[in-house]
């Protein structure tokens, strides 16, 4: 009956043994604590990230994690194609957090957030590639005694002079033993054959057979579960439970207090646990924040809009000369609300806890993160902890930064040393105990000349910082300001402003209810593009002119973001007529390095919104999957459309209202627009952009200017719903 | 004591009557390709088919799943075959993190049984389960691909 997967196929361990014979290659990183050859000193293992086994089979290691998105199968192929192996003989393994603390971070960041998973990491996997491949030559070399220069790979079998030929396998053993090729010469991307191509991903076939164990689905020998509820008011306390109530209900083996904020219920199984904590009274001390609704928090938020005090984000020329002097003045106020990711599968984390070990399984967006939580829940030192980390039922920046659910796991698990406890979150408490979009409005004022040329833009955000809650050391830093806050409207960078105005200020009133906030994909992108892409067509409509040729004489410093909108344009017929009913909006913006775009078409029939299709365009500079890159477009458009029309986590008395699909809906099959997707990357030597977030912010400001122009009217507050509009 | 025929296996379980379908498949009988989503009947992850209707086990007690078939996603080749509809699915590589994607392969088998050749309209009215990655495109083209194979 218990379900063990084979945690060795995902899970590299120490020793040649695990090596086969075989080849790891190493190489230093840009990240600090770097591993040399020498440094870790026995055997043949040399580094990290790929081994070749005496049959020819490649394993690559992936530090980032998989939630659907590609990544591990566009890193494969990145190390693939420079090492000339045959994709055929590829597969992979997640190195475990453990082992990269007890070898200095020898593969780098594991944080699988920010769209970075292939953009930050592809130059030194592909060096890795890169250096197998001069070692697996040389060592063909040194047996043949024949020149290296005279040596070529391709496939996985080396030639050489004279019709000598030998495969990887063969050779990888004696190449383990060379030096490591220091930042080695790569291939130039108009030579890829791998890499850039739409290869199938890892792992399909386990997900349509119900094989592929996700967090949720482990199961080890005698292991119990845990149920969990933590004060439905942030900041809030347990005062005290009733556990006689429910103590001697069937299953149950334990009720506890986990830390000051939760109580837990351990059961054979996890419907016992839930069913019996669901029968337990507790009583919350709530705290100070037991008063906070939503209206509260958008007062707070309101009077930030004309506040003395913001952070600067973005500024040139004089806002207050250019807003004296127009000719005509545009203002709107736009504001938007607290979201759930509410990932399918709900968080969870498995713990095994003893006296020398803390071991715990969990689907992480960061095991780095997951292992600073082992070690701050167990209180053991890092040589006694260790993560293995599952594939994710999605992440969405849930499952990132935070790592709430693994401290908790550990706690219990501590409780009852030697048995492993599977901690569940209930689909309620998921949505109660989330690290929430944050809410954030934002007055934008616009100067138009008599001329109607844009003159002047003010743009207030006031609202909440992610990073005060999170990441307080570089607020600090900062003075006081997010700098995250300027997502897609900054001074420059990887979310630079891409419109030139003469007189531009981009400020932030920071506003910081008790709400806990995290990174919801997208992050600051999703309001800033509404914010921004909206307006730019309420001052288009002002200035009476076309909504693309508004933006296109803005745009003529910028030439991939003119490009992304002229493609989107082009391709949905933007000055054709559209079919009989059917109106066009377009949106823009530069985000996590990629230039995006998107065009809509809707039509109107009474108070629901038909989107028949959206027409999309993506420049990452670089495209390593282009079928993974489309899949990535369709589906950010039915997360962000979701939460346009639908989600909002409303507060009331300091707790979350929405708790389940029934208040906080999602789209279905029957919403689906036709999405196209255009990849058009501009190649080059700068920096790669990333494809699982950027468009996600381009969808609904199309979708608004769309629905604006069918009906002239402008939503400014979220969701839809709210304004009983649906999505057909 | 209850008695479910999973698979065409029987398994006497031993819960509580009132225990939703889903977690005695999954905890009692190991089966884990069913999958929680939210435990309410909207979102879909939990579908199996009883008496080949495609069914929330969610929200259904174990006990009036007594004396039917039920088949869940481990169930749905045949002698080792693949069902067209994960064949399809595998083609047109719909899943992304994959969690919902048994329970909606299972109500696209369903689909597929009762109108062999659906219409988009029929997969509208058909596929009502949530998938939060957004595979929805990839979903109606490989049903649509599954009903011409």
């Amino acid at each position: 009956m218990n379900v063990v997967p084979n945690i060795n196929r995902r899970t590299f361990v120490i020793g040649s043994a695990a090596v086969g014979g075989g080849l790891a290659i190493g190489f230093d990183l840009p990240f600090g604590g770097p591993v040399s050859a020498g440094a870790t000193g026995n055997g043949p293992e040399l580094g990290v990230w790929v081994v070749v086994k005496p049959d020819d089979s490649v394993v690559v290691r992936i530090a980032r994690s998989e939630m659907g998105q590609g990544t591990i199968t566009g890193l494969a192929q990145l190390v693939a194609e420079e090492l000339e192996c045959d994709w055929s003989k590829v597969s992979y393994e997640y190195p475990t957090p453990g082992q990269s603390v007890a070898r200095k971070r020898a593969w780098g960041s594991y944080s699988t957030g920010g769209s970075r998973g292939i953009r930050e990491s592809h130059e030194y996997v592909r060096q890795g590639g890169a250096s197998a491949r001069l070692m697996l030559l040389q060592a063909a070399a040194n047996e043949w005694k024949v020149p290296v220069e005279q040596c070529s790979a391709a496939n996985s079998v080396i030639t050489g002079p004279g019709n000598r030929s030998t495969t990887f396998g063969k050779v990888a053993e004696a190449a383990a033993k060379l030096p490591v090729p220091d930042k080695p010469k790569l291939k130039d991307p108009k030579d890829w054959k791998i890499a850039g191509k739409p290869i199938k991903r890892f792992g399909i076939a386990d997900k349509v057979t119900g094989k592929q164990v996700y967090g949720f689905d482990l199961t080890l020998p005698g292991m119990v579960n845990a149920a969990i509820k933590e004060s439905p008011v942030f900041g809030g306390k347990v005062k005290s439970f009733d556990a006689a109530k429910v103590s001697g209900m069937k299953g149950v083996k334990k009720v506890m207090q986990v830390g000051d904020t939760a109580v837990a219920v351990v059961a054979d199984t996890w419907w016992q646990a839930k069913t019996a904590l669901d029968a337990l009274p507790i009583v919350w001390d709530e705290g100070a924040h037991a008063k906070v609704s939503s209206e509260t928090i958008a007062e707070s938020l309101k009077a930030g809009l004309d506040a003395e005090q913001a952070f600067v984000g973005n500024q040139n020329g004089d806002i207050k000369a250019a807003l004296a002097g127009a000719a005509k003045k545009v203002e709107a106020v736009y504001a938007y609300p607290y979201q759930n990711h509410v990932c399918m599968e709900p968080m969870n984390a498995t713990a095994r806890y003893t006296a020398d070990k803390c071991e715990v399984w969990v689907p992480t967006q960061d095991g780095e993160a997951s292992f600073a939580a082992v070690l701050a829940a167990s209180g053991l030192p890092a040589d006694k902890c260790e993560v293995y980390k599952l594939d994710l039922g999605g992440g969405f920046g849930r499952r990132g930064a935070f790592q709430d659910y693994v401290h908790q796991a550990v706690t219990i698990a501590k409780e009852m040393p030697g048995t492993p406890v599977k901690l569940l979150w209930s689909r309620e408490e998921d949505m109660a105990q989330g690290r929430f979009h944050p809410v954030m409005q934002c007055k934008l004022v616009g100067a138009l000349d008599k001329d109607n040329n844009l003159t002047g833009l003010h743009m207030r955000l006031s609202g909440q910082s992610i990073l005060a809650a999170v990441r307080p050391q570089v607020v600090e830093q900062q003075k006081g300001r997010d700098p995250l806050v300027f997502q897609g409207v900054a001074d420059s960078g990887e979310h630079a402003f891409g419109y030139t105005i003469p007189n531009l200020l981009v400020d932030h009133a920071m506003r910081n209810p008790h709400v806990p906030p995290g990174f919801w994909r997208g992050v600051n992108i999703n309001q800033n593009c509404i914010f921004l892409e909206c307006f730019m067509d309420e001052l288009a409509t002002a200035a009476g002119q076309d909504a693309l040729e508004f933006r296109r004489k803005l745009l003529g410093k910028h030439p991939r973001n003119l490009a992304v909108l002229n493609a989107v344009a082009e391709q949905v017929g933007w000055g054709k007529p559209a079919p009989q009913g059917v109106f066009r909006g377009l949106s823009h913006m530069k985000a996590f390095g990629a230039y995006v775009a998107a065009a809509a078409e809707v039509s109107v029939t009474g108070n629901k919104i038909k989107v028949h299709r959206i027409v999309a365009a993506t420049d990452p500079t670089y495209a390593v999957n282009p079928s993974q890159i489309d899949r990535q477009v369709a589906g950010s458009f039915v997360y962000g459309l979701s939460a346009l029309f639908y989600q909002e986590c409303t507060v009331k008395d300091g707790r979350i209202v929405e708790l389940n699909f029934d208040s906080y809906d999602s789209m279905r099959i029957a919403q689906m627009p036709k999405v196209e997707s255009i990849i058009m990357p501009a190649g080059g030597d700068g920096p790669w952009g990333g494809v699982g977030e950027p468009t996600i912010c381009v969808a609904a400001p199309a979708v608004l200017n769309a629905y604006a122009a069918a009906t002239g009217k402008r939503v400014r507050s979220f969701p839809l719903k709210n304004h009983n509009l649906e999505l057909a | 004591m209850v008695r479910l025929t999973i698979n065409g296996k029987p398994h006497d379980v031993d819960v509580d009557p009132s225990t939703p379908l889903l977690w005695a498949i999954r905890e009692n009988v190991g089966l884990t390709g069913t999958k929680y989503g939210c435990g309410i009947a909207i979102c879909g992850a939990c579908t199996v088919h009883l008496d080949g209707v495609a069914t929330r086990s969610c929200a259904m007690a174990v006990s009036d799943a007594v004396g039917k078939e039920i088949t869940t996603i481990e169930g749905l080749a045949q002698n080792g075959t693949l069902h067209r509809v994960q064949q399809a699915w595998i083609a047109h590589e719909v899943p992304q993190c994959g969690y919902c994607q048994s329970g909606m392969i299972m109500a696209a088998a369903e689909l597929l049984k009762n109108t062999p050749k659906p219409t988009d309209a029929d997969i509208d009215n058909a596929i009502t389960n949530i998938c939060r990655c957004g595979t929805f495109q990839q979903v109606r083209a490989a049903i649509h691909a599954a009903a011409n194979a």
